[in-house]
């Protein structure tokens, strides 16, 4: 019995104890914002071109944070980012829909230009130099391709092209391995 | 001298006996040359000529266009025929901008900077500057304008100017003939480099299996006490700028640093002899001499070539193919680049073209990795290839650039010692080349996330001044509402002066 | 020759090593003390050698075919046979024909293929092979003969061997015990090492082979040859076997200093059993080992303690086996804790500090 009675005190008191503890330290080293919101708005463009349908990055790293969005919608990060936020939120990412295109960049027709400036109020990032009336050209290095000035421009100037290979950016690919498979012994007996 | 140990290593079969005895003819002056305006390390050069203009040997064609370039020189005399894209002398086959000079025949030198006649007293900053603007770039392969190595001496306290005539690559002996040929003027330019460098010592270190060279280099240097000829083991990779340093100082350059940060510049042999000539005589960079070597190369040579004479033409000089070459390399077999064109022509860091048969590379389909540990073995960095490779295959560059993939310099003994003939060297390549790509990308990143939120701040401030200025006229009744267009204007406008 | 596309990178030379040259020469090197170890044990073992073999390789092909990759290519590498040649050497000489049909559907199938072929293993097939036997069929997997020469009287003729191999008819006069096994059971009786070690066989006889054990294990003299060959060639570096035997003669001779009546010498442990074979051709297994230097040391001498340890305190007289099979499970972390140091680089991977002038 009173074997009984110190087992059960002593719990109690090691569970107040803790309790107090954590209790303590969740209101002493409580963080204000979402880490978790942070990292995820670090990991975005933070070009701000909206086109996953949220105003900013950061109004997309909220919804990702709640868990109200999807991983595959940020355009410009392509399948890297996808696999960096399914991996940070431990998530799967579905792939299937997901097309992996080539780096690109906005071109800017020149023939066609007018001069109209919608195009540079709709870069988020300033990439398009021109005034008005004038014609307009790209920054390559300051576009991230995400294309929105493509839709505004009337007259149907702007395309996207793939950003070129060149000596500077060229680099072997993986190696593909002639590991004798049988698809090729069936070539051999022919 | 005390020579010190390197890290693992290889000893391939060096077939240097093809070309080693022949002495270093001139190509004839080609119908075109073919002037890349990137020939080294660093931004490309500026063009200085038009279509049409009228060029002397040795006249400046292209201005250097950095802190880290070099500029490009007319290798003879005539006319500019073009300034376009021409086929580089790279595996991709990829164009780049070239000068087109049409020779005239007459291979006349231009007005040429006046000689600096007692370069041992001349101020150190006129010999870079000499350097600088003979287009010198080292020779041994990599191609790093060497005023700018040359300058290291202003910023460090240098002790050792370090002369690699290792030439370990197997083939090659384009160095060996040079020190032969021309051991003093090689000493001289040392010499001007010691004392651009303010280093007090000069050591050339030659692979043991040049022992003509040793003799020949050691006599021309016995007149100076400063000046040392060493005699390095036969072990591939020697001629490493890092190892070399270690082999002769037995100091190890820890990782992102450079040799210079222990007191040891490294320059090429052939370096030194472009240095003499560039501040004896005033003349740049024109020519250098190329191994033409290998199986299929009906008759091995070690030719003058101006630079931007087609590989084409050097090859028909040495008598064209005697056998289907497997591979057309440029530079040595083990660290040079397979040629995707012919067409491509010969640049300041061209050391050798090699058209070699199956035979030679001996290369075999892959099979699957035994763990023998070879590679781990020889690796002269101490990396552990197979499983840097093993993850690379498996698409995991994180940690292949944990285990030092970036510290790899692919010198490709690993892929010549593995049992199962897998392409190591091909895989780290493919991961430097993936990992600089993301590197580039978050550089990119950043910078647009800084430009977009710049924009931010702007538009924000924007729409402050105009309530301000609406909350001013507010009270002097209706104004007009400010037109978009001309805010627009003054957001361009204002970007153009950013 | 006009642009073509480049499809690999260099270096455009390579050396004339290859798996299947690195196979022959270590077959090569076995040769020798297999030869002679047939000559002792005579037809039956001789039998027990092919099939092993054979069937080794007929379930090579066979595990190959149902991965579907190509079968006449991988089979040229020679490995099967190597595997089926080891696990041959590691059964009892006079073993039934099943025992080396099975053992070699657990070496092949179960060790090598299941884990996805060549290369993937994480244990040594022959050991695997010859363990799992041991275990299963421990009283077939024991019975030692005496060495009886071909052609020497008491040596059976080849009729005489097929009936001992497919037969099952096992002599019972011919069995012996191994000297380790023999120790052993002494020592369960109470009879000391110094007392029984007087029945056994001197060392030199010991060390040439002339003893009762497993088929190609007691030569250790001729596997000693045939093990300096493989170094001379540099298919197997000193470190394994060096710090395997180092080890195991070391606290041999440690505990026989202490108890020479509980613990046999040193020299015993090494010429006794499988050392020899084990650490010259066994532990160096390229798939099974560690790949770097420092780590084919700490694996050698875990190899060696833990025979030591097996034979002297576990149910088995030998231990060779089961030592390299523990720490072969233990060689993917001893590989990741040994990496070598990278150039310029301390071990933990940061940059070496610049150290001023020495």
């Amino acid at each position: 019995m009173y074997g009984m009675l110190i087992a059960i005190g002593s719990l109690t008191l090691i569970g107040l104890t803790l309790g107090t503890i954590l209790g303590a330290a969740a209101r002493q080293f409580a963080v204000k914002e979402d880490p978790l919101e942070e990292e995820l708005k670090a990991m975005l463009p933070g070009s701000q071109c909206g086109q996953c349908g949220y105003v900013g990055c950061g109004q997309y790293a909220a919804a990702l944070a709640k868990g109200e969005a999807e991983v595959t919608l940020c355009a410009p990060g392509g399948k890297v980012l996808i696999e960096a936020l399914a991996n940070k939120l431990g998530v799967t990412a579905d792939l299937s829909g997901h097309e992996e295109r080539v780096p690109e960049h906005a071109f800017i027709i020149e023939d066609l230009c007018i001069g109209c400036t919608r195009c540079i109020r709709e870069c988020s990032t300033d990439a398009i130099m021109g005034a008005n009336k004038l014609m307009h050209t790209i920054i390559v290095d300051a576009c991230h391709g995400c294309a929105k000035c493509v839709p505004v421009c009337p007259t149907d100037a702007i395309v996207m092209v793939p950003v070129q290979v060149t000596l500077r950016n060229w680099h072997w690919s993986k190696p593909e391995i002639e590991q004798t498979q049988p698809k090729q012994e069936v070539a051999h007996a022919h | 001298m005390k020579l010190f140990p390197i890290l693992g290593g290889i000893h391939p079969e060096y077939r240097k006996e093809l070309a080693s005895e022949k002495a270093i003819v001139a190509l004839p002056m080609p119908v075109a040359l073919y002037i890349p305006l990137q020939q080294h390390i660093g931004a490309p050069a500026e063009v200085l000529v038009n279509e049409g203009d009228l060029v002397k040997k040795g006249q400046m064609i292209a201005r250097s266009g950095g802190a880290v370039s070099s500029p490009q020189h007319a290798a003879t005399s005539g006319r500019i025929k073009a300034v376009t894209d021409v086929t580089a002398p790279h595996p991709s086959g990829l164009p780049q901008t070239t000068i087109i000079l049409e020779p005239d025949g007459k291979d006349e030198w231009g007005d040429l900077p006046e000689p600096i006649t007692d370069p041992f007293t001349a101020d150190p900053h006129a010999i870079h500057e000499r350097v600088a603007q003979s287009g010198i770039v080292g020779m041994g392969g990599a191609a790093f304008p060497s005023a700018v190595k040359l300058n290291l001496g202003t910023q460090k306290k240098l002790e050792i100017l370090l002369l690699n005539g290792a030439e370990c690559e197997p083939y090659l002996t384009c160095d060996d003939r040079v020190m032969r040929e021309y051991p003093d003027e090689i000493i001289d330019g040392a010499r001007i480099m010691a004392h651009a460098l303010g280093t007090a010592r000069v050591v050339i270190a030659i692979e043991q299996n040049k022992p003509q060279a040793i003799s020949i280099m050691t006599k021309a240097a016995s007149a100076f006490p400063d000046v040392e000829v060493v005699g390095v083991p036969v072990q591939y990779p020697m001629g490493s700028e890092r190892h070399l340093v270690q082999a002769i100082t037995g100091r190890e350059t820890p990782a992102r640093k450079l040799t210079a940060d222990l007191g040891v510049v490294v320059h090429n042999v052939a370096t030194a002899r472009a240095v003499h000539h560039a501040v004896r005589f005033g003349r740049p960079l024109v020519a250098r001499v190329v191994t033409v070597s290998g199986g299929a190369i009906r008759e091995p040579n070690n030719v003058m070539t101006p630079i931007g004479a087609r590989i084409a033409d050097l090859i028909e000089f040495c008598g064209g193919f005697s056998a289907r070459p497997e591979s057309i390399v440029n530079g040595g077999p083990m660290m040079g680049q397979p040629l995707a064109s012919l067409d491509a022509p010969v640049v300041k860091g061209t050391s050798g073209i090699l058209a070699l048969t199956a035979e030679e590379i001996n290369d075999r389909p892959t099979s699957a990795c035994i763990r023998c540990g070879n590679c781990v073995t020889v690796c002269p960095c101490g990396l552990s290839p197979l499983d840097m490779a093993a993850f690379i295959r498996k698409d995991n560059l994180d940690v292949a650039a944990k285990l030092g993939v970036m510290d790899c310099f692919s010198c490709g003994s690993c892929s010549w010692v593995c049992p199962s003939h897998i392409p190591l060297v091909h895989y780290f390549n493919y991961a430097k080349g993936v990992l600089n790509d993301l590197e580039r990308e978050s550089r990119k990143n950043e910078r647009i996330k800084s430009l977009a939120e710049v924009r931010i701040i702007r538009i924000e401030k924007a729409a402050e001044a105009k309530r301000a200025a609406l909350a001013a006229r507010k009270p002097a009744s209706d104004a007009a509402p400010p037109s978009t267009g001309g805010e627009a204007k003054a957001a361009t406008e204002e970007k153009a002066n950013t | 020759m006009s642009a073509t596309s480049i499809k690999k990178s260099g270096p455009f030379a390579h050396g004339y090593n290859t798996v299947q040259k690195t196979m022959f020469l270590v077959l090569l090197a076995l040769a020798p003390a297999t030869a002679f170890n047939l000559y002792l044990f005579g037809w039956p073992a001789i039998l027990l050698f092919a099939i092993t073999i054979s069937a080794c390789v007929a379930i090579e092909a066979g595990c190959l075919a149902l991965a579907g990759k190509p079968v006449k290519a991988t089979l040229a590498d020679c490995s099967a046979i190597l595997t089926g040649w080891l696990l041959a050497m590691s059964l009892p000489p006079w073993a039934p024909w099943w025992v080396g049909v099975l053992a070699a559907v657990f070496a092949v199938a179960l060790a090598k293929h299941a884990f996805g072929g060549i290369g993937q293993n994480v244990f040594n097939p022959a050991m695997v092979g010859r363990t799992v036997m041991l275990i299963s069929f421990p009283v077939s997997m024991t019975i030692w003969v005496a060495p009886h020469p071909l052609f020497s009287a008491g040596s059976p003729g080849l009729f005489e061997a097929f009936a001992i191999t497919f037969g099952g008819h096992m002599p019972d006069t011919m069995s012996a015990a191994s000297a380790l096994g023999y120790i052993k059971t002494e020592l369960s009786r109470g009879i000391a090492v110094t007392q029984s070690m007087g029945q056994l066989p001197d060392l030199m006889d010991m060390a040439l082979g002339k003893r009762a054990g497993s088929l190609g294990e007691t030569s250790a003299l001729l596997i000693l040859a045939g093990g300096l060959f493989l170094m001379f060639k540099r298919i197997i570096s000193w470190h394994i076997p060096v710090s395997m035997m180092g080890s195991l003669f070391l606290i041999a001779a440690l505990f026989h200093a202490i108890d020479p009546a509980r613990f046999t010498s040193g020299t015993f442990h090494l010429l006794s059993g499988a050392t020899f074979l084990g650490a010259f051709f066994i532990a160096t297994d390229y798939v099974t080992s560690p790949v770097s230097k420092l780590g084919q040391i700490v694996f050698g001498i875990g190899v060696g303690l833990l025979t030591w340890s097996i034979r002297n305190f576990a149910g088995y007289p030998e231990g060779v086996a089961f030592a390299v099979l523990l720490m072969n499970s233990l060689a993917p972390i001893i590989d990741q804790y040994t990496r070598p140091r990278a150039f310029g680089r301390s071990r933990k991977g940061e940059p070496l500090p610049l150290e001023k002038k020495p």
